[in-house]
């Protein structure tokens, strides 16, 4: 069991930008050697929480603490955190070495020091060899590892990680998910990850922060999040999710499409309005004259693992992801056991999530880093 | 018609070198015509080289254009990063601004120092029209064509490079040498070079603001050619010709060979 020592708090922060509200009265608490990550659409205040931290951006209200104490007055130098930025923000006048050298040179420390500490950074980012390449003779995968190192070998107590995998391609971007995951295992400091991959804060994460408009929706370890999520926005956000309007009668016992169905959940007042929550992957499709409810298939997509196949009941499209397939039109029955339905409280975010009534792939791409990316990027160069 | 584009081309690089060319040829002349070909000669330049009153408007002209490049320089990246960093309404009034002075004609901005100059003078006492006061109008209009060759350098800048050398422990001032300063070399050198192109050459604007006491090579030659020419100002302006002709070279060569780094960093 490894200690839960508090390392950073953000206390009721608040900040807003040109009138518009970024943050508000955000608290959290992180432990140290934890591997945290913040996890939200673009916009939600994620980079900006990471930036407070690092100290790049004052809040209007609220505190933050290290190690209890307040770090308000600390200007970004004198933080122990070190940052890796989205771009990489590696010096292209330096080659390798000096750029993974500079912060111990600011920092005045001995030559020899230096150059131990440069060779053991860059065999632990597998970059043995590279002292003195340049920069711009480094693929996009290189890069990163040198930023990486840089910032290690300043001895942070926390790594502050800005998108750092967005610009990668696919297959580097996994393989990097976990190197980034046993360098922060082997070396037991705090990182602080901000992304938007639903799927990366999942595999790499100890806690995940849910961030939307400015608030946390939720925070809990990946498990948690994914299987008792606490809104529709979560649930939504965090893989997919059919979303019902249900009626909570008792402890134990849900209606939805004017059936009755035990489930695992309690805490509600009696026929409290509840949002249901089914996960595509954890529905049973059974012949119809066995089905707790039967539908018509109206869409079917090959997906490689499974076939994702959108099922009307009864004018609320569902999608259901199974390894059989059933043509469309054709009319099926699902069975729904206690433990595949998850039920969550009503919040702002009802009603805006869980319909595959207008479902295409191209809504998937909404969630594409590259597509993401390039927002990002018309933002930054606006002249 | 391509005999025809190269005829016309010759004719056009004719009328712009040849006075030159002539003027250069006659500085070697072996005599005091300025028509007639007396041989080779370097007496001109060993006459030039002790005239007293050349060699002062030289030492003024020169030690006047280090000094005004190296301030202007510095307020010009100033200004040019203060620039960058406010709103992009402010910035472009910001820059009109700057712009202003380079298209004025040159007249008014030496009337107008002049006037100021003089108006101090009588109030305070201060700036007597003289050194002190061309180095001043000097370093006026040599500061915008810093700030236009810092600028582009700033906008290719990574604004995170600054945010890293901060994070890594860097005092503002320490990341600004370490991670900025090197990014924009390049614009600052060319904007250094151009000033001191600028202020070796002017003209116009030395005459309003020098006085008696101090006056560059260009407000000197202007004045010895009044009262009589001596083939000394054909040697003088070879000089400055050929020393103006480098400092364009080394502008031009600074420029391509920053260019082509310039494209693989956006690509």
């Amino acid at each position: 069991m490894q200690t839960t020592k508090e390392i950073i708090k953000l206390k009721d922060i608040t900040v807003s930008s040109d009138g518009e509200q970024v943050l508000s009265g955000l608290d959290l608490n992180i432990s140290d050697g934890e591997f945290v990550t913040l996890l939200g659409p673009s916009g939600c205040g994620k980079t900006t929480t990471l930036r407070i931290i690092g100290g790049f951006v004052t809040p209007d209200s609220g505190s933050v603490f290290f190690d209890g104490k307040d770090m308000a007055k600390l200007p970004p130098y004198k933080r122990p955190v070190n940052t890796i930025f989205q771009r990489y923000a590696l010096f292209p006048h330096l080659n390798v070495q000096d750029n993974v050298a500079f912060g111990m040179r600011v920092q005045g420390k001995k030559k020899t020091e230096i150059r131990e500490t440069v060779d053991r950074m860059l065999k632990l980012v597998n970059l043995v060899g590279f002292n003195e390449r340049r920069i711009d003779t480094l693929s996009g995968g290189q890069q990163q590892r040198v930023a990486i190192a840089r910032a290690l070998a300043n001895n942070p107590r926390v790594l502050l990680l800005d998108e750092p995998l967005a610009a990668l391609d696919l297959k580097l971007r996994k393989d990097m998910q976990a190197e980034l995951k046993n360098i922060q295992k082997s070396l037991g400091i705090t990182f602080i990850y901000v992304t938007h991959d639903q799927e990366e804060a999942l595999s790499m994460s100890d806690t995940v922060v849910v961030m939307d408009a400015g608030r946390i929706q939720q925070i809990g370890t990946p498990q948690d999040i994914y299987n008792e999520p606490k809104n529709a926005f979560v649930a939504d956000f965090i893989g997919e999710s059919n979303i019902l309007d249900g009626i909570m009668h008792e402890d134990y016992l849900v209606e939805f499409f004017g059936r009755k169905f035990p489930c695992l959940d309690t805490g509600f007042d009696k026929d409290e309005p509840v949002d249901v929550v089914i996960r595509p992957e954890d529905i049973d499709i059974v012949p119809a004259n066995q089905g707790h409810l039967t539908g018509t298939v109206t869409a079917v997509t090959f997906k490689g693992v499974h076939f994702e196949t959108i099922v009307d009941f009864k004018g609320f499209k569902w999608m259901i992801q199974t390894t059989d397939y059933y043509p469309v039109d054709s009319i099926i029955g699902i069975v729904l056991n206690p433990e595949d339905i998850h039920i969550m409280k009503k919040s702002e975010y009802s009603d805006m999530f869980g319909d595959y009534s207008s479902y295409s792939d191209e809504f998937d791409e909404l969630g594409n880093p590259e597509v993401d990316l390039t927002e990002d990027t018309a933002a930054e160069v606006e002249e | 018609m391509k005999t025809l584009s190269r005829v016309y081309n010759g004719i056009i690089f004719a009328f712009l070198y040849a006075p030159i060319l002539v003027l250069i040829i006659f500085s070697f002349n072996d005599s005091k015509s300025r028509v007639v070909w007396n041989g080779f000669s370097l007496r001109w330049y060993e006459a030039l080289f002790q005239n007293d009153e050349i060699l002062s408007a030289l030492w003024v002209t020169l030690s006047i254009a280090i000094v005004a490049t190296i301030v202007s320089t510095i307020i010009g990246t100033a200004a040019a990063i203060g620039i960058r960093s406010v709103n992009s309404k402010l910035r472009r009034v910001l820059l009109a601004f700057n712009n202003l002075p380079m298209v004025n004609p040159e007249i008014v901005t030496g009337i107008a120092l002049m006037l100021l100059f003089v108006f101090i003078y009588r109030t305070t006492g201060l700036l007597q029209p003289g050194y002190f006061t061309l180095l001043l109008s000097h370093i006026t209009f040599c500061i915008p064509y810093v700030v236009l060759q810092v600028m582009p350098k700033l906008r290719q800048l990574d604004p995170h490079l600054y945010e890293a050398a901060v994070d890594l422990g860097c005092r503002p001032f320490t990341a600004f040498i370490r991670a900025v300063l090197p990014q924009i070399m390049p614009g600052i050198i060319t904007g250094a070079l151009m000033a001191f192109t600028m202020s070796l050459d002017d003209f116009v604007i030395s005459l309003f603001t020098s006085g008696e006491s101090a006056q560059n090579l260009s407000v000197t030659i202007y004045a010895m050619v009044k009262r009589r020419v001596t083939p000394e100002i054909n040697t003088l302006s070879t000089l400055m010709f050929g020393a103006v002709l480098i400092m364009l070279i080394l502008v031009n060569v600074m420029q391509i060979r920053s260019a082509p780094k310039d494209k693989r960093r956006s690509s």
